[in-house]
């Protein structure tokens, strides 16, 4: 395939010419992208653009109507999104898949609770595992956490998106797919969540998040690609491009 | 997934968790308000202890009779309770229970007296136990597929069978009782170990396998967390479906068992046997702490809230009131469970600061 833009030699992810359509309505049209190991892409546009639509089909929810999806160069399809999850594709809705009412570790753990035999024989939930992993997970995240048997309704808003996004770390996602990871916070929450990308950036994982906010875009991303009535208008790197013709990108001026 | 069916740590009441609390670090206040039916028991006992002693010179703790009597009653809305407990914290609620209930008791009835002449008591009581507790879990399995699968409303899906199991009951007791007699059978509902009521320890081992499969197991922890937010759970690849018939059976299976031990105390089933205890059981499940919004809730609490209505309801007796007045204090007890239950949301609902 033809395609040039500047990204390093094998990136962890790559969508070419992806085609989504719902009966008559095609959502998207041949939209590719590429995203390497500690790059962060910004998906922006106005809505009804297409960028949900495509970060769904890239994580499993829709299948594409046409175009390929490569992991690490190979062809890939996921029919679910537990598929794409298990290959290392974790997405954070901006509603916040938390249960709140369970520990932050019980948050990381849910659906695949670690169990250890009490008394030699009873299999029971292993909490001190999963208050030990959170911890360190959080840590990991520049996230102290005093009180780990607290019920995460006890968190903030950026707390809580700390929490999902330390599950999708714990199990190792490669890719992270955030849909307006700073809608519905507070500034002091915004910049929370803005350092916490740049903590998975610094790790080496790949990041792909949808905002309407151009400060958050230009403040972590170094890509962003404007989608209009379901095709690319355009891909710049942030550090060539300027609040300007990115709103001109996206209103199509 | 299932658990293995044995004995639980008996963990104090003081760390119950209503989730993940096992570490144990909570706010006072959730603490208290999350040991607020076992205070409640405590106080209400207190109380009686004091009428008995003023009013009567006597004691109301400090008879064996009395203690016997409260733990017979409440064993059948105990076991409906615990299954209650399970569906409730799963967001929904479970209506049929005690047609479910009355179902089981006529069917042992039945069987037992069908198999009396074929066999020795114990296997006759055996298998009449084992097959009503089983037909029990026929209509929790229908309530569990209408739920999880028909995406029917708890309220109307189980109102509905409800209705059903309410008259199948009925059709096989022939619209009566079915006495039944057989020795062991009446010596298991009426004999004791040690003083205490063979249906009462019955009860106490089934309640321990209870909450040591909400607090302790990978079903107990989806439960609550399908009923906080069935979105995540769905996303965190937890099979919802499956999750919520394995659940309906498992109420299912928890009124068919009260329903035998009735027969057991009885010696005859009866259609009606649980209809007084459908809604003691929401009652005691509601005093125990749970939301009726799901997410929260525990067996503990639970057999809290259980004795506290048995407690109501046998210390009026005791000393002597009028039993309407079992009515008014049991809702009373409902209706100030909730405001405390909402009032502890605002206080400790609040966000802990960084």
């Amino acid at each position: 395939m033809n395609d040039l833009s500047g990204t390093p030699a094998v990136p962890l992810l790559e969508v070419r010419h992806l085609s989504k359509s719902f009966g008559a309505v095609q959502a998207l049209k041949d939209v590719s992208l590429s995203i390497g190991a500690g790059e962060v892409v910004a998906l922006a546009g106005d809505n009804g653009a297409g960028k949900t639509t495509l970060i769904k089909a890239i994580s499993g929810v829709y299948p594409q109507s046409g175009g390929d999806i490569l992991l690490d160069g190979q062809p890939v399809r996921f029919a679910s999104p537990q598929e794409a999850r298990d290959r290392g594709i974790e997405t954070i809705y901006q509603d916040l898949a938390l249960a709140d009412n369970l520990t932050i570790g019980a948050n990381i753990f849910l659906g695949r609770e670690p169990m250890r035999k009490a008394l030699g024989f009873l299999p029971v939930l292993d909490r001190r595992k999963m208050a030990q992993a959170a911890r360190e997970t959080m840590a990991l995240l520049d996230f102290h956490v005093s009180r780990m048997d607290a019920p995460v309704s006890n968190f903030s808003g950026g707390q809580r998106q700390a929490v999902a996004i330390g599950r999708a770390v714990y199990w190792n996602a490669r890719v992270l797919i955030m849909d307006e990871p700073t809608a519905a916070l507070g500034v002091p929450e915004q910049r929370k969540v803005i350092s916490l990308i740049h903590q998975l950036k610094a790790q080496g994982r790949g990041v792909i998040f949808i905002s309407h906010n151009l400060q958050d875009i230009f403040a972590v991303a170094d890509r962003i690609i404007v989608l209009r009535r379901g095709v690319e208008a355009g891909e710049r790197r942030i550090s060539e491009t300027t609040h300007e013709e990115v709103v001109r990108l996206m209103v199509g001026g | 997934m299932t658990s293995d069916p044995s004995i639980d740590r008996a963990r104090p009441a003081t760390v119950a968790p209503p989730a993940d609390h096992a570490a144990g670090r909570m706010s006072l206040l959730q603490r208290i308000a999350m040991l607020r039916a076992w205070l409640f028991l405590g106080a209400l006992v207190l109380a009686f202890e004091a009428w008995a002693r003023v009013a009567f010179d006597g004691t109301f703790l400090g008879n064996t009779y009395n203690l016997q009597s409260i733990a017979i009653y409440a064993v059948a809305p105990l076991l409906l309770a615990t299954g209650q407990t399970f569906v409730i914290i799963s967001g929904g609620i479970d209506l049929s229970m005690g047609f479910i209930m009355g179902l089981a008791a006529v069917v042992a009835a039945h069987v037992v007296g069908w198999a009396n002449p074929l066999m020795s008591a114990p296997f006759a009581v055996l298998l009449g136990l084992l097959v009503a507790v089983l037909v029990a879990g026929i209509p929790g399995a229908v309530n569990g597929f209408l739920v999880a699968y028909l995406k029917v409303p708890p309220f109307i899906g189980t109102l509905g069978m409800f209705g059903v199991a309410r008259g199948v009951a009925f059709l096989l007791a022939g619209g009566t009782t079915v006495p039944v007699s057989n020795g062991f059978l009446s010596a298991l509902g009426n004999g004791r170990l040690y003083g205490v009521p063979w249906v009462v320890i019955v009860t106490a081992v089934f309640v321990l396998v209870m909450h040591y499969l909400l607090g302790q197991t990978r079903f107990g922890q989806h439960n609550y967390a399908i009923g906080a937010n069935a979105q995540a759970a769905r996303r965190a690849g937890i099979d919802i479906r499956g999750h919520l018939l394995r659940l309906y059976i498992l109420s299912g299976l928890c009124a068919g068992l009260a329903g035998v031990l009735y027969t057991a105390r009885f010696s005859a089933g009866a259609a009606q046997a649980g209809e007084p205890l459908l809604l003691d059981c929401v009652a005691a499940v509601v005093i125990g702490g749970a939301s009726l919004f799901g997410g929260s809730g525990t067996i503990l609490g639970t057999v809290a809230g259980a004795f506290v209505i048995a407690v109501i309801q046998y210390g009026l007796v005791f000393v002597n009131v009028k039993p309407f007045w079992q009515f008014i204090s049991v809702g009373v007890v409902i209706i100030i469970s909730v405001l405390i239950d909402q009032a502890q949301r605002s206080f400790t609902g609040g966000r802990q600061s960084e």
